[in-house]
């Protein structure tokens, strides 16, 4: 879960790093009082989850609580890259005398954790690494032992931080590292980390991203959730524990496994090729030991969704017995029909797998009008395109 | 041969005791798998029967270990307590940990990880989020189902369970030495490549079917190992084309992020180093199949 920059900054301050006062607001009214008490002047920092957005015109410097108002009036609700604005940060003004840069985050490819530093912050690290590499220190943190004090060390030499802030910068990293571990973050970045006129190390922006696998005994990440954001259908599903992600196609998915899903996906969108060009309109994971009412909350969430215009259930029986699959089907098709939802969506079945013949038999006895069987995956994705692109 | 279990290997399950634990070790059995004993440090000295097999439960994984010459565990422990359970699994150094426990933190995994990495790497890690491996007609550690096919010469690496399945019915009349499911999750222990380097020295594989998704480099770099290292011919399949940006699909460590980790980029790099790659499950296994009929 990524988070907003005033999230990042709250997780920042209540682990030690050096942040600048602010607050975050979603009326422009309210940025009059919050510029009064942060001394008469403020940023106003847009909060989206992408990046770029000063260049998009959504920071802006405040001279005064009128002019605060103005400018909070200006972006919110502004448009940045497909993300609208519903909130604004108001920032304390810093006197900038340089700009760092700092992270810690994962490093899949030598299962290690990693620290990047470089004295060349404020703009987007990618285009550092790939311009300057040189300028960007890359040191390995063991996840056991982590950021030691002479592991700062080691990061602020191997970055070339000079030597009056270098202290500091060793602080803050060892901090920033608490913020990593304690709230069981993927990513913590610091862009800028800043050293003011008059010497201090300031975090000016971050990022965190959070993993979700860790809510368990996270119980504070939760409020974190951008729950207004969420697609209502992801909502939906995510409040009955479904692994569902909304694409924009007409063919609705559901499967077992995820990488059997994704291959779902992908199998639908070759055959739409053949088939006025039809998509996958979703990911949907209902796991092994798929109920009846798991599959009828699937059928649910993927019926409720107006782009989707045949559905196609992919299932291979690995634990979990076909029949019990078939049965599953049979019986959500009559738990929605019971719950007065008219379902007039064609569905297209492939079972194979533990017990297919039986499953098979089932669905054929049900004889269910919308139901169609067809027994390899690559002839049911192309069933369904082609039932999705005749409606 | 096959690679990492056979007949000869002893297996233990942590957190057999559990709902999930006895359903699986139940059929591991009946797969004809040496399950040796249990660990549950509560139920230590007891026994669990399953259909007139008795298996005894220990305190520790040492002490199954000291008692029975046990070599593989198979870890079915919730994901609060999975990397303590692995962690001691490491401390006794038992050669294999399946680590089955899928939604373990990150920070969790990469400890043991890191831990595993500093005590010399004597336990072998599969997993975590993964469906286990299994040699068949031989030996059964995790949650294959042991009945989709029979002993061959196809080795099988995969990231997703189901589509190891898949994969596994689609050439269940050929057969496979082992297949091993390495899984999901962005930190892993036992990866594409290190199963190809065992199927490459494994004389009853004659052909490797390498299954991916999206996230991560591991294909881009088992795409290299296959240049320089892999003499069988492999055959390959992607998950995640139509993955967008940013989302996760599923398993943890699905998710295209910015321009990496995509579904193409691995496809590119394992044609590049001659690997077949299929574009539907299907199309793969008859892939695997014209290859092996020259």
């Amino acid at each position: 879960m990524d988070l907003f920059e005033y999230q990042a900054r709250d997780l920042f301050a209540k682990h030690g790093v050096p942040v600048l006062a602010g607050e975050v607001i979603d009326t422009p009214e309210a940025a009059r009082e919050v510029t009064e008490r942060l001394g008469g002047k403020a940023v106003v920092k847009a909060q989206v989850k992408v990046g770029g957005r000063g260049k998009a015109g959504g920071v802006k410097l405040a001279t005064d609580p009128a002019d605060a108002v103005e400018k909070a009036g200006q972006i919110l609700g502004m448009d940045i890259k497909g993300h609208t604005v519903h909130k604004v940060m108001l920032a304390q003004t810093a006197d900038i005398a340089e700009e760092y840069y700092v992270s810690f985050l994962l490093d899949r490819t030598n299962r290690t954790f990693l620290a990047m530093a470089s004295v060349q912050g404020g703009m987007e690290i990618e285009v550092v690494a790939e311009e300057h590499p040189e300028a960007l220190a890359r040191i390995a943190v063991d996840a056991n032992e982590g950021c030691t004090p002479e592991k700062a060390r080691e990061i602020v030499e191997a970055a070339k931080f000079p030597a009056e802030v270098a202290d500091q910068i060793a602080e803050a990293l060892q901090k920033l590292w608490t913020v990593f571990i304690k709230e069981d973050a993927l990513l913590v970045e610091v862009n800028p980390l800043v050293k003011s006129g008059d010497g201090k190390i300031i975090a000016l922006d971050g990022k965190v991203s959070l993993d979700e696998n860790a809510d368990f005994r996270q119980p504070e990440h939760e409020a974190l959730e951008d729950k207004a954001a969420a697609n209502p259908l992801e909502a939906a599903a995510k409040a009955k524990n479904l692994n569902y992600v909304k694409l924009d196609g007409q063919v609705g998915i559901i499967g077992n496994g995820a990488g059997l899903v994704m291959s779902t996906l992908d199998v639908v969108a070759y055959a739409g090729e053949k088939h006025g060009g039809v998509k996958p309109a979703n990911f949907l994971d209902i796991g092994g030991g798929a109920s009846a009412q798991v599959m009828a909350n699937g059928l649910e969430i993927i019926l409720g969704d107006p782009d989707v215009k045949s559905v196609f259930v992919n299932v291979f029986g690995g634990i979990t017995a076909c029949d019990e699959v078939a049965n599953g089907i049979v019986q959500a098709l009559e738990l929605l029909k019971s719950k007065g939802e008219n379902v007039t969506k064609p569905l297209v079945v492939r079972l194979d797998g533990n017990n297919a013949e039986l499953g098979r038999k089932i669905l054929s006895d049900a004889n269910h009008p919308l139901v169609q069987r067809v027994d390899t995956m690559d002839g049911a994705a192309d069933k369904a395109a082609e039932l999705a692109a005749a409606k | 041969m096959a690679i990492f279990l056979n007949k000869e290997s002893k297996v233990i399950v942590q957190g057999m005791t559990g709902s999930t634990g006895m359903k699986h070790t139940k059929l591991m059995l009946a797969d004809g798998t040496n399950i040796v004993g249990g660990v549950n440090p509560r139920k230590a000295g007891t026994s669990v029967d399953f259909d007139g097999t008795s298996v005894p439960v220990f305190g520790s994984v040492a002490e199954a270990m000291e008692k029975t010459g046990a070599d593989v565990s198979v870890v079915f422990v919730p994901p609060a307590f999975a990397k303590a359970a692995v962690v001691e699994a490491i401390d006794a150094e038992i050669g294999l940990a399946v680590v089955i426990t899928e939604g373990i933190a990150v920070h969790d995994s990469a400890a043991f990880w890191a831990y595993a990495s500093s005590k010399g790497n004597k336990t072998r890690i599969i997993g975590p989020n993964c469906p286990g491996l299994i040699t068949p007609g031989q030996s059964n550690a995790g949650i294959i189902p042991g009945d989709i096919t029979k002993p061959g010469r196809i080795g099988l690496v995969s990231k997703s369970g189901t589509l190891t399945y898949q994969m596994m019915y689609e050439l269940r009349d050929i057969g496979f030495s082992s297949a091993v499911g390495i899984g999901g999750d962005p930190v892993i222990g036992t990866t594409h490549i290190d199963a190809l380097k065992a199927f490459e020295a494994d004389p009853d594989t004659d052909l490797i079917v390498m299954i991916g998704e999206i996230g991560g480099d591991a294909e881009e770099r088992a795409a290299d190992f296959i240049k320089a290292h892999v003499t069988k011919p492999v055959v390959g399949y992607v998950a995640g084309f139509t993955a967008p940006e940013g989302k996760t699909m599923g398993h943890a460590g699905a998710i295209v992020s910015g321009s990496s980790g995509t579904a193409a980029a691995k496809k590119e790099a394992l044609e590049a180093a001659g690997v077949k790659v299929g574009k539907t499950p299907t199309e793969t296994a008859e892939l695997a199949r014209a290859v092996l009929a020259g």
